[in-house]
């Protein structure tokens, strides 16, 4: 049982689809075909590409870190002639109250409250869910599946109008949290069943056989087994979850009713750029607090987070 | 899920949060997290209840109350939230915005008005142009950065766009773009190095039709990290035995990337590609907070959004879906069809 399970773990904890490492020496010969490739065009060019990419969010990262005269009026290149730095624009806009004032801190909180169920409660059902279409025999279970994966296809767009009907008129629960968690958890469920799926499929049929045997049920095979062998998967998907959740515009402009009492911050920041004149000063480290939690996910975790994308890009 | 919802407009008082409608920071926060907390205790309470109930069942049908227990919940909010609203929109897509019934009307509509004939187009230049884009400028940089130095670092700095929102992206960009009349310093990097140049400064977002182009720049400038990651996952999976063998048979760098490497990564490309293609179709953020579609920049996602929700027109703006659905439909299939084929080379 130990065994088969190290071996489950090491299997889901590779993305899906690439195999495993190839031995040492054909390595170091394919490291010397590849250098022939890296000419000194080559090397230039990726700088510029890197150079390119970087520059747009440092440009922003310096301009959220000047005075707020500064940045209406002169480009944040200058800085390094004439440095001038301050926390200011930072206090500002998270924690100045008042009509005219951003609020970031109550969207921040917005954010956060919106987020975090609606990264679990997807996961939980797929989960749920997955388990049931990899090893549970039933009737119709194969087109059930496929018509879930076929779901992915359905563009969000499609399904707004009526879901907001639903959510005022039959439930009258429109622009408030349960709202917002309810709609991310059926938008996030196609590809959360699917990629989980993927993952629980791949567990050794024995491990799961052996189990049964000794007379454990369904519940008891996915919360002793399932669960425990899944949670590098799990992991990975509930990370591209929350991001999804963090960074979506969409779903919170149509279901969050967009007030300071629910909506999160990607709907006030782009109230904020709607008028941009008005709030060039404030943008820089107003955009800085919405990026700040992705940026800290990507970097911490980004093992998890390419793992995540390689397996739900080459699908099983 | 019921107890989250509430069936009484009694339980819906605490989803009201007065304190915060008052401007108390503090206690808005305290009452949002309170709901937070008890949002996730009952679903929690929900689904363990369901779990252990269904284990204590007696033997005869507990097989099928287990089945139950797992599938429903996903398979009732899919119906629920999914499959019915996506029926119900090409309903709508047939009708008015009082609700009748009123044929291909919506379409002769989308088709005849001249800004939604530039909404459609405008979507086929993304569509054309940000998966191209995104996937040379990707492979392009993963093949030069394969086992360089720093490797990681590089790749770090080209995928991280991706972890952001097209909402940030788009304030970041907003602010390259920034136009000052001549004589003013320029805040917009992209006008100062036209005018270092000695250029006339630019408002790149306004001029149209080349708005759409910078429009577009933002896009490919998140999705290329994408395409880079998977490539030069796909590029290290090459066999090492092959590509020596092209060198040992006289083939330059080029060749062996044309000849060994570009096939060796086909199936990886295609699901670049495409899936570039479907997020691309569906891109909504960027145009909403760059130029709120004006300008003649509208995309169908943007158009569809303030059809059905800022004007009221819900059938026109289920139209536009309806049309967005039948552009990505083929796409998806030709996925499916790759993907089936590479399964029975396998």
């Amino acid at each position: 049982m130990s065994e088969a399970n190290a071996e489950a773990v090491a299997e889901l904890d590779r993305p899906i689809g690439q195999k495993a490492r190839r031995p040492k020496g054909a390595g170091g010969q394919a490291n010397r075909v590849k250098q022939r490739l890296t000419s000194r065009g080559a090397t230039i060019a990726a700088i510029v590409i890197a150079a390119v990419w970087t520059i747009p969010t440092f440009g922003l990262l310096v301009s959220s870190f000047r005075p707020a005269d500064d940045i209406a009026k002169t480009g944040w290149w200058t800085i390094f002639t004439n440095p001038a730095f301050t926390l200011e624009n930072y206090g500002d806009v998270l924690f100045t109250s008042g009509a005219s004032s951003t609020n970031l801190g109550a969207y921040f909180v917005n954010s956060l409250v919106i987020a975090i169920p609606a990264t679990l409660f997807p996961i939980a059902i797929a989960t749920m869910a997955a388990y049931a279409f990899a090893w549970i025999k039933f009737r119709g279970s194969g087109a059930i599946f496929v018509l879930i994966f076929a779901l992915q296809i359905v563009p969000l767009q499609m399904a707004l109008i009526p879901l907001l009907q639903i959510f005022a008129q039959v439930l009258g629960i429109s622009g408030t949290f349960p709202a917002v968690w309810i709609a991310h958890t059926i938008f996030g469920l196609p590809l959360c069943i699917f990629l989980l799926h993927n993952f629980i499929a791949e567990i050794p049929a024995e491990v799961i056989e052996a189990a049964k045997v000794d007379g454990a049920s369904n519940t008891q095979v996915f919360l002793r087994i399932i669960l425990p062998l899944a949670t590098p998967a799990i992991a990975s998907i509930a990370i591209f979850q929350f991001l999804w959740v963090w960074n979506d515009l969409l779903v919170a402009l149509v279901f969050s009713g967009g007030t300071v009492d629910v909506a999160p911050l990607t709907q006030r920041l782009a109230e904020l750029v709607g008028n941009f004149g008005r709030n060039q000063e404030r943008l820089p480290a107003a955009a800085f607090i919405s990026l700040i939690i992705p940026l800290i996910v990507f970097f911490s975790l980004q093992r998890y987070f390419v793992r995540g994308l390689l397996a739900g890009s080459t699908k099983g | 899920m019921s107890a989250l919802i509430g069936h009484s407009p009694t339980l819906l008082n605490p989803l009201a949060l007065p304190m915060a409608a008052r401007g108390d920071f503090w206690g808005g926060v305290w009452e949002k997290f309170g709901l937070l907390i008890i949002g996730v205790a009952a679903f929690a309470a929900v689904i363990g209840l369901l779990l252990f109930l269904v284990d204590r069942a007696p033997k005869r049908g507990r097989d099928i109350l287990q089945l139950i227990v797992f599938l429903a919940p996903a398979v009732i909010l899919l119906a629920v939230g999914l499959v019915y609203p996506a029926i119900r929109t090409g309903y709508l897509a047939f009708t008015n915005r009082q609700g009748d019934f009123i044929g291909i009307d919506n379409f002769v509509w989308m088709f005849t008005q001249p800004e939604i004939l530039i909404t459609l187009g405008n979507t086929l230049i993304w569509v054309a142009l940000v998966p191209t884009l995104s996937t040379a400028i990707g492979l392009a940089y993963a093949v030069f950065i394969d086992k360089s130095k720093g490797e990681k670092v590089l790749k770090s700095l080209v995928f991280m766009p991706m972890a952001i929102s097209f909402v940030g992206a788009g304030i970041i960009w907003r602010f390259v773009y920034e136009y000052r009349a001549v004589g003013f310093d320029q805040i917009g990097i992209l006008n100062q190095i036209i005018i270092w140049f000695g250029g006339e400064p630019q408002q790149f977002l306004i001029n149209s039709p080349w708005n759409t182009f910078f429009l577009i720049i933002v896009m490919v400038w998140i999705q290329t990290g994408f395409a880079m990651v998977l490539l030069s996952a796909a590029i290290k999976g090459v066999p090492a035995e092959i590509i020596e063998a092209s060198r040992l048979d006289g083939a330059n760098a080029w060749q062996q990337f044309v000849n060994v490497t570009i096939p060796g990564i086909r199936s990886t490309l295609v699901v670049v590609v495409t899936t570039i293609s479907i997020a691309t179709l569906k891109v909504f953020d960027i145009v909403r907070t760059m130029t709120g579609g004006n300008f003649d920049t509208s995309v169908i996602a943007n158009e569809m959004y303030t059809q059905a929700f800022n004007r009221g027109e819900f059938g026109q703006g289920a139209a536009l879906a309806l049309v967005l659905f039948l552009m990505v439909l083929p796409i998806v299939i030709y996925n499916v069809r790759v993907m089936r084929k590479q399964r029975e080379i396998r």
